[in-house]
């Protein structure tokens, strides 16, 4: 009960807060060598299985340079490592416990860093860091301070009721709404495509996001998405997708951005046989002074893997455990 | 094993015999145009105009399980049964088990882990609705036919999804709500063999079932540009006497700029299911 409930915690977590990245060295077009494929109605082909898995933070620690030298790769890969391993005995016998549990579900692909070996997945602004928020509405304040006060219950094994939990604890979205980050499993993407669509299916929770390329407008605004409103074209070998209209129950979106002036631009480009590079812009001039832009390299997964579906509502044991936990807590505190 | 492929091998001959009648009499004619692979493009929007997600068989129209507050809102359409014959096969024991399911099928309780899914239809708590149920929601499915060996099946229904591997020979390596799929083409018909479904996933609101020993072999033949012909055969030794079929045709839609628009169900079932556990006085 009390691992599975970790457990839950720490997805919440990593989906909440990502771990907190400028790179000279990454690669945004295949090089002349590389042809990239096309379908045989002539676009380029990004259909496969693919894996965005890594421990490259999505901020820059702050004292870190930008690209990491090999040793320091090496240091840093092997401390996440050991920070990480069911085999550490030094937590006593709950922590032991909890360590099997979750390495059981965690993606060892989520230890390597970037094989560029940035310090993080911002590389615009340059420092790596999310840039200066904005002053943000009465009431958007609001909202915050009612999701940060639901998740202070939740942490506190307190919940109130389901609506205490996250988006992603209650399985209504998780990594499957963009723009795409690694977390600690389940990163795998499939893409296929026909004629006038590119569909996109993250592993983690089962949706497909339909990009359409035929050059279709817009939903209307008053059409809000959970995963937003993509729409694509190609651009030469990439294909790029332009994504707002988000809905959501309690104001706050990704990053705490506003789902009313939210737009998200991402760029598929095949670098190689085996990786794309997945590069995205958030715009939101409501919550942050100025654009920002990360790139996570996705690869290809082994041809003996292959995607499994995500059930998550479905055997959600945990929600009620929560709850029903918080409920007798309260009983034997008074 | 040696005793399951025996099985499976008969339930496709039984299938391929049922399907080529139905596909002979009801599309004589039509030869649909082939992609660059030698097949037809099943992609777009589908959608099946059969009352068979509140009764595969027939059936009456029916008031919701909450008439005295959802007055005819919750009202289900009736229909004629879908299934060849008229009826489902059961062994004794199932069909007391379906009539079971029915009566139950509006309660829920989440209480036990243990008991989770002992009562209620899945329907009701927004689970992924399984195969072949999927394909006769009151809901649209998107078909994205790949140019690598990979069909996408997207449903409306709380974003539930499968994958088509095609002549993808494994058996399932675990169960799953929507099962796991291999297709294979039989001239213009993709045939999509399926295994490996959860056994809580029902067929309908009526409480009919299946356990996890179901196999579904369903057929998509190409009728003419805008409507597709769909059987599916269901073989399960445990539940049923004989392997059975149901067929109907599916829709294509062609509204200008159609796209599904999501059916995230969630929220409007976790009352239901979770909140007892409130603390009092919240909300």
């Amino acid at each position: 009960m009390k691992t599975a409930a970790l457990s839950a915690l720490a997805i919440a977590i990593a989906l909440a807060a990502p771990l907190g990245g400028q790179s000279g060295s990454v690669r945004l077009q295949p090089d002349g060598k590389y042809k990239v494929p096309k379908t045989p109605w002539g676009d380029p082909d990004l259909q496969g299985v693919w894996n965005d898995a890594t421990s490259t933070p999505l901020q820059r620690p702050n004292g870190t340079k930008d690209v990491l030298t090999d040793e320091e790769a090496a240091d840093f890969q092997a401390s996440l490592a050991h920070e990480l391993t069911r085999d550490r005995r030094d937590g006593g016998a709950d922590a032991d416990v909890n360590r099997a549990y979750n390495d059981h579900w965690m993606d060892s692909r989520r230890l390597k860093i970037t094989a560029d070996h940035r310090s993080s997945l911002i590389v615009d602004p340059p420092d790596g860091r999310i840039p200066a928020p904005v002053p943000l509405s009465p009431a958007r304040q609001k909202a915050r301070a009612d999701r940060a006060g639901a998740n202070a219950r939740f942490n506190a094994g307190l919940p109130d009721d389901f609506t205490d939990m996250s988006l992603p604890v209650r399985c209504i979205i998780r990594t499957d709404s963009p723009p795409y980050l690694p977390t600690i499993y389940n990163n795998d993407f499939q893409i296929v495509q026909s004629p006038g669509v590119v569909a996109i299916a993250p592993e983690m929770i089962h949706s497909a996001r339909m990009v359409y390329v035929d050059g279709r407008p817009h939903l209307n605004r008053s059409l809000p998405q959970w995963l937003g409103d993509s729409r694509g074209h190609w651009d030469g070998p990439t294909l790029v997708v332009e994504t707002t209209n988000f809905r959501t129950d309690d104001g706050v979106a990704f990053q705490g951005a506003n789902p009313a002036t939210f737009k998200i631009t991402e760029r598929f480009t095949r670098v190689d046989p085996t990786s794309i590079n997945y590069e995205f812009t958030v715009e939101d001039p409501s919550t942050w002074t100025k654009p920002w832009t990360a790139i996570i390299p996705w690869n290809k997964i082994d041809p003996g893997e292959q995607m499994y579906e995500y059930g998550c509502h479905e055997d959600n044991f945990d929600i009620v455990h929560f709850l029903v936990g918080a409920r007798n807590r309260q009983k034997t505190a008074r | 094993m040696k005793h399951r492929r025996r099985l499976v091998l008969l339930s496709f001959g039984a299938a391929i015999a049922l399907g080529v009648s139905v596909a002979l009499a009801q599309t004589p004619a039509y030869r649909a145009p082939h992609r660059a692979d030698g097949h037809p493009d099943l992609s777009g929007i589908w959608q099946a105009f059969v009352t068979a997600n509140w009764d595969l068989q027939d059936h009456d129209a029916q008031p919701g399980l909450h008439p005295e507050l959802d007055g005819a809102y919750a009202a289900g359409p009736g229909g004629q049964s879908v299934v060849e014959g008229g009826e489902i096969p059961y062994q004794p024991w199932a069909l007391a088990r379906k009539k079971e399911n029915f009566e139950k099928r509006g309660q829920v309780d989440v209480s036990d882990d243990k008991k989770w899914h002992a009562i209620g239809d899945p329907e009701l708590k927004c689970y992924m609705p399984g195969v072949p149920r999927a394909t006769y929601m009151p809901h649209p499915f998107q078909i994205v036919q790949g140019s690598n060996n990979t069909i996408l099946m997207a449903y409306e229904f709380t974003s539930a999804t499968r994958i088509v591997r095609m002549n993808w020979k494994q058996e399932a390596p675990t169960d799953a709500w929507m099962g796991w799929s291999r297709g294979r083409w039989e001239g213009d018909t993709l045939v999509v063999d399926v295994t490996g479904i959860r056994e809580e996933t029902w067929l309908d609101r009526a409480g009919d079932f299946h356990s996890d020993k179901l196999h579904v072999v369903e057929r998509y033949t190409p009728m003419s540009p805008y409507h597709m012909m769909y059987e599916a055969t269901l073989d399960d030794p445990r539940v049923y006497t004989r392997p059975w079929k149901i067929s109907f045709p599916l829709y294509r839609r062609l509204e200008k700029n159609l796209q599904l628009v999501e059916f995230k169900c969630i929220p409007f079932t976790e009352e239901l299911l979770y909140g007892k556990f409130r603390k009092a006085g919240a909300r």
